[in-house]
């Protein structure tokens, strides 16, 4: 009898009695014997939960990725996660719950995720928020899908400054239906190509795609943007970094139509890429056609204020296979440490953070510019993020640093041999910064 | 009731204790900054906790009691799990770590999938997929890429039965596939005569659960499947419910080509509240060069991630999965070993049986056609007379401790509760459970008024859905602070 | 028991038709309404669409279910009730009259003809 079965034989024969029926086998009547597994499943003997633990350190231990200190970012960002956090989310109320259907005893889960979406939509300067998706990659495509719905049209432009990773994921989700998707180049100075994308959205489209700050760290004119995809009639769907929102002019008050982004940065661990969490905020007329659970405010049978899974007929569950989308179980245990983050930080910390993040990040920029040799790849202002060429193989380089204890920034071939896209978070101390440009110097010097 | 975290707020107070900036600042230009603050709430940490454990104690959970929702296996989550993926090396790693510095996570990645393979019996896998509807949508595309392969590309049909999860025809229509529905027979399994005449040479897949979605086996699966393999077409399983053939029969037996695992049913990671999960993909050898991204591979130097290879239908998620999940399951099958997981799936199905032989003589089992697997479906319909709908019974489940089944699901039976009690319940909770609701069905008779009424003993009373709709308010306003 | 006026006929996905000199009001069932629950959203046709009998006009929202609804003969839109757009749930306290959906000029008449008699209709939903 295992330790998560407490029916041993004693019970089991009694059921089994009540059932009507003499031996487990019985019940396995309506399984043709001709499928049934013959013998046991080959696995593992089991482990005791020590020897478990054991085996976890023992992996924890290989994984050395851990010990670094890091510059790297490109999706995914190393930020202070407070203690706290853990703590609200480790409890069973949350933790073990399943989706809040039954809306009277799932209050918890329900009110948080309506603090979520208030908190979401006030970042992003929209009107509405749902109750989030997988993460900010499937998020930018499902706000692809929901612009197609919103404007009927078939095609849309996507900015070639998006994170790639992304536009593959655009690819995964919008190639198999009848649509099309046209790319919009970037110019030398790492912003997306204003005048190409208007040439591109003659004939109508159904939304122009960007990433704010883009993925080169580069910003991107939202508000032009948004004034030259409106003229074809077509909706600005922005994937937003959440911390550089702390600091940037909200997209939805520059006039984005569909805010998304990915949720990790904000009290969520690295964790090797998941589980993550993508945010997904609009304007409200085009709630109808968003994908996702939505939380609404409303009022029990005696008038007091309760909270309920509403708009639901968009859903799944309700209209099928012409749903606005697929998804069911979403991100809802980190989208609460989302809402968690976001109040202990609350608007002085969390500007602050991403203050610290804009500082460092420019501190390391001009650091490393002092080196011969290293350059800026793009002139335009950049956020936290930014890309820097480097006198010799970007590649090399991540070798060589590791080897010095740092995870250094993502090489970019396509920007060159020596493309270097780093970021700071504000983890970071201005040791660990000087440290790094230190090593990285010698590195460059010895390579010479 | 409790009040929202903005209304706690009030300018100045933080809950967290953040370094000092320790570099030269660089301005930040007049024309990006924002104009006005965020409007995030101000509270010290002990607010903060006091909001969130009170907001918690409104949700039931696992540990409150059973929670017998069909075809979601609300199993007990192992705590082990939580602190086993909290590790800081497992947790810290950067998702575009050098392989040589993530091997212990490669190592994990790849044996769960050699183990999920070997209980599904299939050859390869995709950690990929975050949920149960991702898994799909992999599967359904492998299969679309497999026709397209071999020059079938016309084949733009996935059958399915009319009971299927709605997760399967909304996945088919993202697929860019049309959904043909097969009628289910007097017991509710497919109707093979109507499936045999919707099989074609258009047909690129069907998709069944199995154990369908009444908890029935479908018996007929080697006929079911050799149909679909014969008219050019693959057969895709939903796993939602594999929590009742651990160790007793495999997909990859069945006929079956491909099936995803929803890991935070079967393999006892946490709901979350309605996430993460995890929706691994295993399939036959045939499928997997077109695997989604981030597949790992065991080489002599090491494992090794690979991205997109061969024809890779693309990628699903810009990362590599739910990995924290994935942690927690190979925690699970671990511990549990082969036998561990055989008797999973058969105190499963003596849990679901019992409970089903003990209510019968209260609830209509409509299709109840011998044995059930891991749950069954009854009807509340009868209540009708009395004015009671399913929605009630539910709601009355609620004031007796109890969390609700699942509800008018599948849509081919009447006002259906759908109950799963999964194995690790006790006989004596079981009891409790089968003890309320044959008292609810005594009140129904009797005083039917206390059921319509329910739930009392709860948070809040019934909740006003339609004006939720019609009066949409779905974030606070800022006026509504102070 | 439903409301099955005589004066009108129907389809069987739950529309009832109304000739109104020349032209074809259409709205849905009270037998429909009351299964639906409280409608809170109408998704109407643009006048000057085209209808193909058959086709789905539009859609109709309550909290648990949406359905479509379909034009029962060929013909273009000329009118829809733009009433509904602020009080869906006309169609729930007016199925026959202020609950209108839209209306539709037609070239053959006869489909008119084809449509389901309120004993049919009855027959139909089985009252």
């Amino acid at each position: 009898m295992s330790i998560f079965v407490p029916n041993g034989k004693a019970q089991r024969d009694r059921m089994l009695d009540a059932i009507g029926v003499e031996r487990f086998e019985d019940l396995l009547t309506p399984v043709p014997e001709s499928i049934r597994l013959r013998g046991e499943l080959d696995l593992p003997s089991p482990a005791s939960e020590l020897e478990l633990q054991k085996e976890f350190k023992g992996f924890a231990a290989r994984n050395s990725s851990a010990d670094l200190v890091c510059f790297r970012g490109a999706g995914a960002y190393d930020h202070y996660i407070p203690a706290a956090i853990d703590n609200i989310l480790t409890r069973s109320e949350f933790f073990t719950a399943y989706t809040p259907y039954q809306a009277e005893v799932s209050q918890g889960t329900l009110q948080s995720i309506f603090e979520y979406q208030t908190m979401i939509s006030r970042l992003t300067g929209c009107e509405a928020a749902n109750a989030c998706m997988y993460d900010g990659a499937s998020a930018v495509a499902e706000a692809a899908l929901t612009a197609i719905r919103a404007t009927r049209k078939k095609r849309i432009l996507i900015s070639g400054a998006l994170n790639p990773r992304t536009i593959d994921v655009i690819h995964t989700y919008l190639d198999n239906g009848d649509f099309e998707i046209n790319e919009v180049p970037f110019g030398a100075d790492g912003l997306i190509d204003l005048e190409a994308a208007d040439k591109l959205a003659e004939g109508g489209v159904a939304a122009l795609v960007l990433q704010y700050p883009n993925y080169f760290g580069s910003i991107e004119d939202v508000q032009a943007a948004a004034e030259l995809i409106h003229r074809h009639k077509g909706l600005l769907v922005v994937a937003a970094d959440p911390v550089a929102l702390g600091v940037l002019e909200a997209p939805g008050k520059l006039g984005a139509d569909v805010v998304v982004g990915e949720g990790q940065p904000l009290g969520v661990a690295m964790s090797y890429g998941g589980p993550y969490v993508g945010f997904m905020a609009a304007k409200s007329a085009f709630l109808r056609k968003m994908p996702g659970r939505i939380v609404g405010r409303t009022e029990d049978r005696a008038g007091n204020t309760g909270y309920v899974l509403t708009l639901q007929t968009r859903e799944q569950h309700i209209k099928r296979a012409k749903a606005t989308s697929n998804i069911c179980s979403n991100q809802a245990l980190m989208a609460l440490a989302n809402v968690i983050y976001l109040t202990l930080t609350g608007e002085t910390g969390f500007t602050e953070v991403a203050k610290q993040c804009w500082h460092k990040s420019h501190y390391l920029n001009k650091r490393l510019l002092e080196i011969d040799g290293v350059t800026d790849v793009f002139d335009a202002p950049f956020c936290r993020e930014f890309v820097v060429n480097l006198p010799v193989s970007a590649e090399v380089t991540v070798t060589a640093m590791e080897e010095k204890g740092f995870l250094a920034g993502l090489p970019i071939p396509g920007l060159g041999e020596g493309a270097m896209m780093l970021t700071v978070t504000e983890k970071r101390t201005r040791e660990e910064i000087d440290g790094f440009v230190e090593a990285l110097n010698q590195h460059i010097k010895g390579a010479e | 009731m409790e009040k929202t975290i903005f209304q706690y707020s009030s300018p100045g107070r933080i809950g967290v204790a953040l370094p000092v900036l320790d570099v030269p600042e660089t301005a930040i230009p007049g024309q990006f900054k924002r104009k006005e603050p965020i409007g995030l709430p101000e509270v010290t940490e002990g607010q903060a906790m006091r909001h969130f454990v009170r907001l918690s104690t409104m949700n039931f959970n696992i540990e409150k009691g059973l929670y017998p929702l069909g075809s979601c296996t609300m199993k007990y989550n192992p705590r082990l799990h939580e602190f086993l993926a909290r590790i800081e090396g497992l947790a810290a790693v950067h998702p575009l770590s050098s392989d040589s510095s993530v091997q212990g996570t490669l190592e994990i990645m790849h044996k769960l999938g050699e183990l999920l393979c070997e209980i599904t019996g299939f050859e390869a896998v995709t950690l990929q997929p975050a949920a149960g509807a991702q898994g799909e949508f992999a599967g359904l595309l492998l299969i679309k890429k497999w026709q397209e392969e071999r020059g079938e590309e016309h084949r733009n049909e996935v059958l399915m039965p009319d009971s299927a999860h709605g997760t399967n025809p909304a996945t088919s229509t993202l697929a860019g596939l049309k959904v043909v529905s097969v009628k289910s027979d007097e017991h509710g399994r497919v109707d093979v005569e109507d499936l045999r005449s919707k099989a074609g040479e258009n047909t690129c897949a069907f998709m069944l659960t199995n154990p369908n979605t009444l908890g029935i086996f479908e018996s007929s699966i080697e006929e079911i499947t050799k149909i679909i393999h014969d008219v050019g077409g693959l057969n895709y399983m939903d796993g939602a419910n594999m929590n009742a053939m651990l160790g007793i029969a495999r997909p990859g037996d069945m006929g079956f080509d491909v099936c995803h695992l929803n890991l935070h049913k079967t393999f006892s990671s946490p709901h979350g509240g309605g996430g993460p999960g995890s929706g691994t993909v295993c399939c036959r050898e045939i499928l997997r060069s077109f695997l989604p991204a981030s597949t790992v591979e065991k080489t002599e130097d090491g494992y090794i991630l690979r991205d997109r290879v061969g024809k890779s239908i693309g990628r699903l998620l810009a990362f590599h999965g739910n990995v924290g999940v994935l942690y927690r399951a190979y925690a699970y099958i671990r511990t549990l070993g082969s036998k561990g997981l055989r008797e999973v799936s058969e105190v499963a199905l003596i849990n679901a049986n019992y409970m089903k032989a003990r209510l019968k003589p209260y609830y209509n089992v409509p299709n109840d056609d011998g044995p059930c697997m891991h749950e069954f479906v009854a009807s509340g319909a009868d209540a009708a007379e009395k004015g009671v709908k399913t929605l009630d019974i539910a709601k009355r489940l609620l004031d007796y401790g109890f969390h609700a089944p699942t509800i008018y699901f599948p849509q081919i039976v009447k006002e259906a509760l759908m109950i799963e009690p999964t194995e690790t319940e006790s006989l004596e909770s079981i009891d409790a459970f089968i003890d309320a609701m044959i008292s609810i069905a005594e009140e129904i008779e009797e005083k039917p008024h206390l059921v319509t009424d329910a739930p009392v003993n709860t948070p809040v009373l019934r909740l006003d859905e339609v004006k939720a709709v019609k009066d949409l308010c779905l974030v606070e306003p800022v006026e509504y602070e102070q | 028991m439903s409301n099955i006026p005589e004066n009108v006929r129907y389809t069987e996905t739950h529309e009832w038709v109304r000739k109104d000199g020349d032209k074809y009001v259409i709205g849905l069932t009270d037998y429909a309404q009351h299964e639906m629950g409280e409608i809170v959203m109408a998704e109407l046709p643009e006048v000057g669409a085209e209808a193909t009998k058959g086709d789905a006009m539009g859609g109709l929202e309550a909290v648990k279910t949406a359905e479509d609804f379909y034009a029962p003969m060929d013909g273009e839109v000329v009118a829809v009730n733009e009433e509904l757009e602020a009080n869906p749930a006309l169609i729930n306290e007016d199925p026959f009259a202020g609950g209108w959906l839209f209306v539709i000029k037609v070239s053959d008449d006869s489909q008119f003809d084809g449509l389901l008699t309120a004993e049919e209709y009855k027959t139909h939903i089985g009252e």
